[in-house]
């Protein structure tokens, strides 16, 4: 059949054949998967088994369920002091990469470029191809522990510029910034007059100081698109739910895309997003404080090992760098994948600046993790062991 | 609840090197805590969870819950009583309660017999006791916090970004 052009000119994903030569071997201990290993919790699971049992089976508002957003706006203004008004500014999305992708389609017109921090979530690029924009990829430095810096900002921005990407706490990298930090980024984005996309989908998985969302910054609020969800913190991802805060207009924009792809997110997705708002503060703490071990033993045992990495501040990925092991981080991943049956995931997934370092997700038991350090150790230095 | 503790508590067999790698302290202080919860008693003893019914060698153990209606001493109250009850082998837990009845003991046995003829027997008889009502466990599906059946395969996907 004739396809698309531009379709057709997004580069196939070079991680593809890596995913399937893991996917066709037995018995793997996996540091690679991009999602809890926590069921999502009783409660929520049960509220949508009854809610399925007494009916819930309609489309919803395009919007999404007015309690819903009534409990999100609640929320986030608990959490953060955020006022966003449930009638106009929040939207229900089918997860964060839908709330994405209407987010750059709602904004950008043709040849607009948008500023994507690498290393990147695959994702972000492609889409704001395909909505008709450029992405100006921004090369983060390593020794800046793969930081974004106001610099880099002015650095990469022309007059064509109309918005950046900031995904914090990050995947890969698990790196987060403080309210400081941000506030020097939120200073360049008002002087070049740019539109923040915040994907903080890691927000509640912060470990080492409270997280700040970036609507909260002083005159950052209209100009945010604030993007969230259910998948990370409560153990949710397969029920793709998640949300977009912002100004009405905007707002107002994604939808009228949504209406016309999605109509809505699921309805017992919702009724599960209402119990987890409610009830599921503290399943919320349980795991948080299980990542927190796990970061603190997977940081320590990489750098024991001789893979050093700097410590995460949030998120579940750490991000070493294995140059030492003189290895391309896809050959690293492929050899380490075939003689030790650990995987990870290359860092060239997340972008070519990524080169030198794999990413290892600690979303798996202790025991898994202490195999794997064993694993990867021995692979490191077979004559050691 | 402290973090060491914690990480005990749902597994006895982390390490003192290990513990300190995730609370990010050095293993001589977790040895020192450890030492001081065994000291004080915190840290009675370290056992191991068994789903007995996939023991195969030997009968599967009975267990009953047996409500205990009991006249208390004018001076120690309920303890004399649990005290004299608790020092059975057979009795594995027990426990003062509110509402209806006032001891709970937990027995195992090899089998019904032994649990029967030890509340017919011992209990039952016992000065102070006024009365006693067994019940059976049928099934265990789970047992302090632990689900008694093997952990269910990760559903994930083996790699996703």
């Amino acid at each position: 059949m004739r396809t698309s052009k531009l379709v057709q000119n997004i580069p196939p994903s070079g991680i593809r054949v890596f995913f399937d030569l893991v996917l066709g071997m037995k018995d793997v201990i996996s540091l690679g998967i991009g999602e809890p290993d926590f069921v999502t919790p009783w409660n929520i699971r049960e509220a949508a088994i009854f809610s399925i049992e007494e009916g819930y089976t309609s489309y919803t508002s395009n919007k999404g369920m007015i309690e819903l957003r009534k409990d999100i706006s609640e929320y986030l203004k608990n959490r953060y002091g955020l006022g966003y008004d449930p009638l106009d500014e929040i939207l229900i999305t089918v997860g964060v990469s839908e709330a994405f992708d209407l987010a750059v389609r709602a904004i950008i017109n043709r040849g607009d470029k948008i500023l994507v921090p690498e290393p990147y979530y695959v994702s972000y690029g492609p889409l704001v191809t395909l909505a008709g924009g450029k992405p100006v990829f921004i090369r983060q430095s390593p020794d800046n522990g793969f930081k974004l810096t106001p610099k880099d900002i002015l650095k990469y921005c022309d007059g064509k510029t109309r918005a950046i990407i900031l995904n914090y706490p990050n995947n890969p990298t698990g790196v987060s910034y403080t309210r400081k930090e941000l506030n020097a980024i939120a200073k360049v984005i008002l002087k070049k007059n740019l539109i923040m996309i915040s994907d903080e989908i890691y927000g509640d998985l912060t470990y080492d100081f409270d997280h700040t969302a970036f609507p909260t910054l002083a005159k950052m609020r209209e100009r945010t698109i604030y993007l969230n969800g259910f998948s990370k913190s409560y153990a949710m991802t397969g029920w793709r739910i998640g949300y977009a805060c912002g100004p009405k207009d905007v707002i107002a924009m994604m939808t009228k895309i949504h209406q016309y792809t999605m109509l809505c997110a699921p309805i017992m997705s919702q009724m599960a997003a209402r119990e987890a708002l409610k009830n599921g503060e503290k399943s919320i703490r349980d795991m948080k404080r299980e990542y927190k071990r796990r970061r603190e033993y997977v940081v320590s045992g990489l750098n024991e090992i001789g893979l050093p990495c700097h410590k995460p501040e949030g998120a579940f990925y750490a991000f070493p760098s294995i140059k030492n092991s003189g290895l391309s981080s896809m050959e690293f991943a492929k050899r380490l994948l075939e003689k030790e049956r650990v995987a990870l995931v290359p860092g060239t997934a997340f972008g070519p600046a990524c080169e030198g370092y794999v990413r290892i997700s600690y979303a798996s038991s202790i025991s898994n993790i202490k195999e794997a350090l064993i694993r990867i150790k021995r692979f490191l230095c077979p004559q050691s062991s | 609840m402290n973090e060491i503790l914690e990480i005990l508590e749902k597994d006895a067999r982390m390490t003192p090197e290990e513990i300190a790698r995730m609370t990010g302290s050095s293993a001589r202080a977790v040895k020192k805590t450890i030492k001081k919860f065994e000291k004080d008693g915190v840290i009675l003893k370290y056992k191991t969870v068994i789903n007995k019914e996939l023991v195969k060698d030997e009968g599967t153990d009975v267990r009953a819950l047996i409500e205990v209606k009991v006249t208390p001493k004018k001076d120690t109250g309920f303890n004399y009583l649990a005290e004299r009850i608790y020092q059975f082998p057979e009795v594995s837990a027990c426990y003062l309660m509110s509402g209806t009845y006032d001891l709970l003991v937990v027995v195992e046995g090899k089998n019904i017999h032994t649990v029967s003829n030890f509340v017919s027997s011992k209990l039952a008889p016992m000065e102070n006791v006024r009365g006693t009502v067994t019940h059976f466990i049928l099934k265990k599906y789970k047992e302090d916090g632990d689900i008694l059946r093997q952990a269910k395969r990760d559903k994930r996907e083996a790699i996703s970004l």
